[in-house]
């Protein structure tokens, strides 16, 4: 699955995040080598999805800085920032479809936007990247119409619609069934072997973590900045650090110790 | 169903130093437990045990009322050095009192939450004010470049936006404009044609009725209207949208939410305004008249007198502040939806502030029209 000659894609440098004067993380350093799943992982409300927004430009660094294929993304002027950005799909935590457009609608628009196609051949590729998250035949149906599962779906459906560089993804399984979860998973790996995409996934779901990631940052929410970086197979059996390893084997305490459940009073 | 001992909480003094609680009966939430105000003298005062134990044979039932008192007193126990026997306690206590301890409680969470005295809100508030005005010409500047961008015919957004939005601000809004415009028309001639009949001139209700609904009723109800039905919804939308991350999804597909969300509805307000303006005027005259009717003045004479009273500078007048009136709304409420909070609350609170900014911003527009076109004497 590793690249034997990596080639770094998204490069992370010093970067602090900040919402005003409190600090959420800090010194944050890694690579995303081309055609990495890389995973954002840590425990609920340490930042993982502000780190993505930091990536999509979303939200601008308090310090520090991250590059793509070696270019600034942070000190990019707004046209080499907009041309940076439509490499870019992103999938929202709740989907956010634009709920004024019908699935199709929602799909065909970057798409219409960005390219020269007649609206028949966007329809067709619409339909098609609908299919692909197994939406085939809710084309006309408007998000508010279908399940909260199905609008993640049709999220990641739409971030796919441009063939992007870089595929965002913020809790793409979390609420999907057992079984479209692991469709999901076959599907990300699908379209980085396909499509030659590096895909960076937000999710503390450990089943889907294992099944597709093969490099990971691990943000600890006690020290307030990065815990570790790797593949996360290894970082289970073999990470120094306690809170990641009972983070990766779900608390038991098969590779790791203290157990957290016994306290002393 | 046998009635169960109600909960019963006692002290005794093991020794000198420790304090025994005992744990009797069915503690319940329902049956008025006992709280910890009735275990913190025995611990307040001179005599403070070093170390506190429990006896709980007699404890038939427990449920949160008993867990969550010994939670507190743990807590207290902690913070004033009094050891805390929990081996005394029964199996269940023992692992649920755990559990609540197993996550350390949170300390800088209470720093974040800090007193309000009058010098904090009044810095706060002027704080807030800055950001207002901050917020307001940043829009402003956006909205002109998107103004820009599109006079270059580069601005992003769907056309069909800007017609469904058309025919929900505009055709949508046909019924209510028509009432209340024919209410207003009534109203005047009403208290027109009782004040001027004393003098005989009951004829000049129609000019009465003409001008007021052409310089100022016309416009000025069509804006109140539109504020409640379309500044509210346009800032409800918007709110909506930004707590659905629609917002973010635009901004990260390279749509300017200011392009594709605000211009389309300024555009659309920008135009149905001055159309609606005119609608009522007429609708609004038509009021008077059937009032007039009941007056003795045939239709004919209404009418002839209505067009003499008009001139084109009323008209005018009254159809250039209807543009105004609707660049108004629309920013009031696109601005309160941009700035909306992301929860259903926040949605809430802004589509009620925009209505306020909305009709404020009208009336006080309206009065500076009033003074300038007193000064100039139009």
């Amino acid at each position: 699955m590793s690249d034997p000659h990596p080639e770094p894609h998204i490069e992370v440098r010093n970067l602090t995040m900040a919402y005003g004067s409190f600090v959420l993380m800090r010194d944050l350093e890694f690579t995303v080598n081309r055609r990495d799943v890389f995973v954002i992982m840590g425990g609920s409300g340490c930042g993982k999805s502000t780190l993505m927004r930091h990536l999509i430009g979303l939200k601008e660094p308090a310090a520090g800085e991250i590059f793509y294929d070696g270019r600034s993304f942070t000190r990019a002027d707004s046209g080499l920032r907009e041309e940076m950005l439509r490499r870019f799909g992103v999938m929202y935590q709740s989907g956010a479809l634009w709920s004024s457009l019908t699935l199709a609608e929602n799909v065909s628009l970057p798409i219409e936007q960005y390219t020269r196609l007649d609206r028949a051949r966007v329809r067709e590729i619409a339909t098609y990247k609908l299919s692909l998250v197994g939406l085939g035949g809710f084309e006309d149906f408007h998000p508010s119409e279908i399940s909260g599962g199905m609008r993640k779906r049709a999220g990641i459906a739409r971030a796919m619609a441009l063939d992007p560089e870089v595929l965002f993804l913020d809790e793409p399984s979390a609420g999907l069934d057992p079984l479209s979860a692991r469709r999901l998973d076959d599907l990300i790996l699908h379209l980085r072997d396909s499509l030659g995409s590096t895909v960076v996934i937000v999710t503390h779901e450990l089943a889907s973590i294992f099944a597709v990631a093969n490099n990971s940052v691990f943000l600890d929410v006690e020290t307030r900045t990065q815990g570790a970086v790797g593949n996360p197979k290894h970082l289970r059996d073999h990470c120094q650090n306690d809170r990641i390893r009972l983070f990766l084997n779900r608390g038991s305490s098969d590779h790791a110790n203290p157990d957290p459940h016994s306290v002393s009073s | 169903m046998p009635s169960s001992p109600s909960p019963l909480l006692a002290s005794s003094w093991r020794d000198d130093e420790t304090l025994a609680l005992i744990l009797r009966g069915c503690w319940s939430l329902r049956h008025d437990p006992p709280g910890f105000e009735d275990v913190a003298p025995q611990l307040a005062n001179g005599s403070r045990p070093a170390r506190i134990t429990f006896e709980t044979t007699g404890l038939d039932q427990f449920d949160s009322s008993l867990v969550s008192l010994l939670l507190h007193l743990h807590r207290y126990c902690a913070e004033h050095d009094i050891s805390f026997d929990r081996d005394a306690l029964p199996e269940d206590v023992r692992e649920l009192l755990a559990m609540a301890l197993a996550v350390p409680e949170k300390r800088d969470t209470h720093t974040m939450s800090r007193e309000r005295d009058f010098f904090y809100s009044v810095g706060q508030a002027s704080l807030d004010l800055i950001d207002e005005f901050h917020d307001l010409f940043q829009f402003l500047g956006e909205c002109l470049f998107s103004f820009g961008r599109l006079l270059r015919g580069r601005a992003r957004f769907r056309r069909r936006d800007l017609w469904v939005i058309m025919q929900e601000c505009g055709a949508e809004a046909l019924p209510i404009v028509t009432l209340i415009s024919v209410l207003v028309g009534m109203i005047f001639a009403f208290v027109g044609a009782y004040q001027m009949a004393d003098f005989g001139a009951t004829i000049y209700v129609a000019n009465l009725v003409a001008i007021a609904m052409a310089r100022e009723m016309g416009a000025l109800m069509t804006g109140i209207i539109m504020s409640g039905r379309t500044g509210a919804a346009f800032a409800a939308q918007i709110g909506s949208m930004k707590v659905n991350e629609e917002i973010d999804a635009l901004k990260t597909f390279g749509f300017p939410p200011i392009d594709f969300l605000v211009l389309p509805r300024m555009l659309a307000l920008v135009v149905m305004m001055p159309l609606l303006t005119v609608y009522a005027n007429v609708v609004g005259m038509t009021g008077g008249m059937l009032v007039c009717l009941g007056f003795n003045i045939s239709t004919k004479q209404y009418l002839s007198q209505t067009l003499e009273a008009l001139d084109f500078q009323s008209l005018a007048l009254g159809i250039g502040k209807s543009v105004l009136f609707g660049i108004l709304i629309a920013g009031a409420g696109c601005l309160r939806g941009m700035q909306s909070g992301s929860s259903a609350s926040a949605v809430g609170t802004a589509a009620t502030s925009a209505v306020v900014v909305s009709i404020t911003a009208i009336i006080v527009a309206d009065s500076v029209f009033a003074i300038i076109t007193t000064l100039l004497g139009i």
